[in-house]
Formats: structure tokens, sequence, C-alpha cells
């Protein structure tokens, strides 16, 4: 039954338009952000929004400009994650939702599982088209592409699936916030502003700083290991695993909260 | 849209399923309160009633009445405050395989707007547990081949509700619970779906149409359970509710012996007679006031009172589900005022006598 379930939430996800209208934005978006980072980075690497002198080695400049998708495309696998469940109740499919399947706590694994899998979509086209876009402009103007290296492929790969934690969280957040038009503003407004300011005022002091390293942006950074504001010295990260562990952690903690509130209640 | 043909299906009675269900939808002391305190709403109390498989089942009530909030109970949609709703025996959630023992369409509007017809059911074949394919056939069935790979958003309210029956059609289930699916139907469409149903029925099938109008299915079900204010007012086979529905006359003379001797002649059926001195008064019952009146005069039997009441299904629905204070109680009374002194008991507190 949960494989059915797996199968009924992914073809609600790719039956209507709004997956590919987002990757296709993520995609062109990636890929103007890495072809102008990967030209800006490598011109100028020595000053930093605090000021502070940071000497950055070329890989980790390479670096943040193939994981640019972790640290400036999340919203979209978040947004897609964020709408499954608000796309439910707005169009009452809800209720033929769980009269194929009456466990709610099935319906939920299957959506995170499913948006899981459509995060992982969003993560591979999102990190491509940054590392296609950032390669081709760094190798026009004869800069190291670092495509030779482990380490450059593992980022990529710690890329994908950091984003594909970004739908799952986003799945987890939808449970909680099941207005659209609610779940789309709290998602636009922290990860635009909320989050970017509070880790720049975070970083100012070294508890804030800390502190700062589990805001989910953080973490999602830290998973792929390159960060564009770590890159620029504003913030330290966790390590790729305890980023990957605080990531899951949100997903779980508002999953639960979703599970005991949104699906518990009537569904009138 | 073409119009199939009512009876669709090539498939084996309700019977011959591998789950096993007796098809008998029971509703047992089911109360609902939303919200608690002074601002409560008691949408449902202690309503008790049965459906039967191999009938079409009339579940009626004006607006408001309970009648969505009782399905979304069967369904599992709904935590019932106390009693239970369950079919064949079993609660929703209990069901191993619930689309292939109930289908239900709740509201017309439930569907993506961004969704195709077809993807609409692939989305839930998966879990219902059939192949894609059969997508394809339960459009066959409700007429809608044509316009599958359009998007639900052009539809109009007709062609969702055939949608939305499609969509319960999916397991081939035994039971089926249908919230108003003549809402937004043209007169053809209402003719649609009562061949639709009337076929589904015969199968052996258990099918629970509700509706805010008796007069919207009268043509089409078998059995009628009526609610008003949450609770149960009547529940029979529509030939007896039909029964309650008979046009009466009320008749009173100064000359009782003569108007015995009329009302023995005539054969008239008396729904009750009383006596007041010298005046006789007769309830007489499937007579009109004119034949009344003429047969008195052509007897010469002096009459005090001659008044008819013509009492329509709609009308009897009417007065059953009248609030408290607009007419005589309702929940256990026929209609307002009347006095019939034969009229059969209909009235099945616990549905158990259909």
């Amino acid at each position: 039954m949960m494989r059915a379930a797996l199968v009924a939430e992914y073809r609600k996800l790719v039956t209507t338009r709004l997956w590919w209208i987002l990757l296709a934005v993520m995609a062109a978006y990636m890929a103007l952000i890495a072809a102008g980072l990967g030209w800006s980075l490598s011109q100028d690497t020595t000053t930093t929004g605090t000021g502070d002198e940071v000497v950055l080695t070329p890989d980790a400049v390479v670096r943040s400009v193939y994981t640019v998708a972790v640290s400036l495309g999340y919203v979209f696998p978040l947004l897609v994650g964020a709408l499954a469940f608000s796309a439910e109740f707005r169009h009452k499919t809800i209720t033929p939702t769980l009269l194929a399947e009456p466990s709610r706590t099935r319906v939920l694994l299957a959506k995170l599982g499913a948006n899981g899998v459509v995060g992982l979509l969003f993560g591979a086209v999102g990190t491509a088209a940054a590392v296609l876009v950032g390669a081709g402009v760094l190798a026009a103007i004869g800069e190291e592409t670092f495509l030779d290296s482990a380490s450059t492929w593992r980022s990529i790969g710690l890329s994908v699936l950091a984003l594909a934690l970004w739908a799952l969280l986003g799945t987890a957040l939808g449970s909680v916030l099941t207005n659209q038009v609610a779940v789309i503003v709290v998602v636009l407004a922290f990860t635009q502003f909320v989050e970017p300011i509070a880790r720049v005022v975070l970083g100012l002091t070294s508890w804030g700083s800390r502190v700062a390293a589990f805001l989910p942006g953080a973490a999602g950074e830290a998973v792929s290991g390159g960060s564009l504001y770590s890159a620029t010295g504003m913030t330290s990260l966790l390590s790729w695993w305890q980023g990957l562990l605080v990531l899951l952690a949100y997903v779980v903690v508002l999953s639960a909260i979703g599970r005991i509130t949104t699906l518990r209640r009537d569904i009138t | 849209m073409s119009q199939a043909p009512p009876t669709t299906h090539d498939r084996p009675p309700a019977g011959g399923r591998a789950d096993a269900t007796d098809g008998v939808v029971r509703v047992e002391h089911l109360t609902k309160t939303f919200g608690a305190g002074a601002g409560a709403v008691h949408a449902v109390e202690d309503l008790s009633f049965e459906v039967r498989p191999g009938r079409v089942t009339g579940f009626l009530g004006p607006n408001g009445a309970g009648k969505t909030t009782t399905l979304r109970m069967l369904l599992g949609l709904v935590a019932p405050t106390s009693g239970t709703a369950t079919v064949g025996g079993l609660r929703y959630d209990q069901l191993e395989r619930p689309a292939h023992v109930v289908g239900a369409a709740l509201e017309a509007a439930s569907f993506h707007p961004g969704r195709t017809a077809r993807d609409h059911l692939r989305v839930y074949a998966p879990q219902v547990g059939v192949p894609d394919s059969r997508a394809d056939e339960v459009l066959a069935l409700v007429g809608l081949s044509e316009v599958a790979k359009r998007r639900v958003g052009g539809f109009s309210l007709g062609m969702r509700q055939r949608l939305a029956l499609a969509t319960t059609l999916l397991g081939d289930p035994p039971v089926l619970l249908l919230d108003e699916p003549a809402n937004g139907l043209d007169p053809e469409g209402i003719a649609w779906l009562r061949g639709f149903l009337r076929a589904l029925a015969r199968e052996g099938r258990t099918v629970l149409v509700s509706s805010h109008v008796l007069s919207e299915v009268e043509q089409t079900v078998d059995d009628v359970v009526i609610i008003a204010r949450g609770r149960l007012v009547h529940a029979s086979s529509l030939p007896d509710l039909a029964r309650l529905a008979r046009s009466r006359v009320s008749v009173v003379s100064p000359d009782g012996t003569a108007l015995d001797a009329l009302v023995a002649a005539q054969g008239w059926t008396v729904g009750s007679t009383s006596r007041d001195g010298d005046a006789t008064a007769y309830e007489l019952l499937d007579v009109a006031a004119p034949q009344v009146g003429a047969a008195a005069f052509a007897g010469r039997v002096e009459l005090h009172r001659l008044t008819g009441h013509d009492v329509g299904l709609e009308d009897l629905f009417l007065q059953l589900t009248a609030a408290p204070g607009d007419a005589s109680p309702a929940q256990d009374a026929p209609p307002a005022g009347a006095s019939y002194g034969d009229a059969p008991t209909t009235h099945a507190p616990q549905g158990g006598e259909r």
C-alpha cells in the first residue's frame, strides 16, 4: 500500500504544470547566477561584507559557483514541497486522497517520499544548470574548472542531496500550513528576507554565528559544503553530516506537528 | 458529451467479490458536535438508520440537516462525537481495500483544475489497486471518453459530477455513497443519472444518494431516510412515505346518521371520525373534496364543512423537515394537524423495518 501511495503522490505532482514551470525557472535562474558568480568571484576574492581579509582558494570559489543552487535556489524545491498539502486543501482533493488512503500517516509519508524524489530532480537540474554554465564561463575566461577533482564532484552530489532535503522540508512545512497563500508568503519571506538578514546579523557575534549555523539555509549549505555566505566569510558552517541531521530534524519536527494538527482534524 | 447507456457493467454482481461485505450501511446513535460550549453546533444527533443493498436509498433533508457530515463520518473523514457508522460492519478505516468496498463522491469540486480527467483518475488508480486502463473504462461508463484528455478546469458542473461518479467506480465497489449527485445536471443528465443509479442497484449494489429536494430523487429511489436538524424524522420505503401523502378530506355534517350511510355507501377510506353532539366529523382518505361534495349533494346530506387537503410528496417532505414551531413536531408526526387514524406505521427509528 505504501508503494501505491507513493505512486499516487508522485502522479499528483507531475500531472499539473506547477512543477515543470518552477523547474524551468530554477534552471534558468541558477544558470544566470552561476555565470555571473563565476565571473565576479574570480575577479575579486579579497574583500568581504564584514571587511575581513579573506583569501579564497580557487577551488572554494569554484565550489560556491557549482553549489549556488543550494545557497540561492533552494526556494524552488522548498516551494514545490510546500504546495503539496495546500493544493489538496485548496482544491478539496484531500477528500478523495483520504478516501483512497484512510491512513493519514501513510499519506504524509507518501507525500514526503514523492516530494523527495521530485526534490532530487530539482536538485539534479538546478545543480546541473549551475555546473554547466558556471564551468563554461570559468573555462571561457581561462580559469580552472576543477571538474577533474573528486572533491568537486562530491560537492556537486551533496548539492543535489541538499536540494532534495529542501523539498522534504517544504512538504513538512506544508503539512502544518495548509493555506496556499500563507505557505507561499512564509516560504518567500523566510528564504528571501528573514534568514539572510538573520544570518548576517547573527554573524556579527561569535555565539550568534554558531546559532546561525543551525538555520535551515545554513544547514543546507553545510550539506553541500560550498557556501556563498561562508565563502565571503560571513558565517561558519556545520560539517556536511551535521547539516544533514539539522535539516532532517526540521523535517521530522514539522511533519510531526502536521500529523497531530492538520492531519488529525475533521476534513469537512 | 455522449450519453452512455444506463446499463453499463459487464462485471459480476456485487456479491461475488473478493472483498467480502454484506453491503449494509449502518449508522447507530451517531452524534457529531462541532465546537464546544455555547457555540457548539450539533450537526448530527443520535442518528440511526440502515441502508440495504440492491436498492437506491434517498438520504434527504434540507441544507444543513447533517447529511454531508453523516456521510463524512461514514467515510472516516470526520470523527464522530459518539456512535458508530459502518459499512458491512466495519468502520471505513478498518476496511482492507476501502475503494473496493465503498465508492464515495462528496463534492463535485474535488478536482485539481489543471489536471486532465484521465490523469485525475490515474492519480487514484494505484491506491484503489486497479490498472491505469480502468481510468478509461470508468470514463466510458459515465460518458466522458471524449474529454478524457481535457483539463478539469474547463468542465461544466455536470461533467464534474460525472467525473466524480467515475472516480467512485474505479474500484467497482458494492457500496456507493453520493452526495447531491444531481446538482448541476440538466434534465437530460438527471434522466441519465437515474438510469445509471437504478442499473447499479439492480446489480446488487447499495446506493445511497443524498439530496435536499425530494422531487429530484423521487423517481430514482426505493427507500428514503429523511433527516432534519441532525435527527432522523422518517425512514421507510418510498411507497410507505407516499402513503403518508394521501389526499384527505374533512367533512362535518349535523346529520350523523346520513353521513355514516353516505360514507359507507361510497366505500371511502376513513382516516378518523368523531362526534360532537349531533355533529359528526370524518377524515376521509384518497378522495377529493369535489367528489365528496357531489356525493353529499346527490344524497341530500347536509354539510357544514368540506375541506380538502392535497398533500404531495414534496409538501410532506417539507412538513417532515420543518423546523419546530413552523408546524407540529415533525419528529414523529405526519403532516401538521393531520390525524391519520389508520395511517400505516412506517417510522423505523432503527431502520430495521424495511
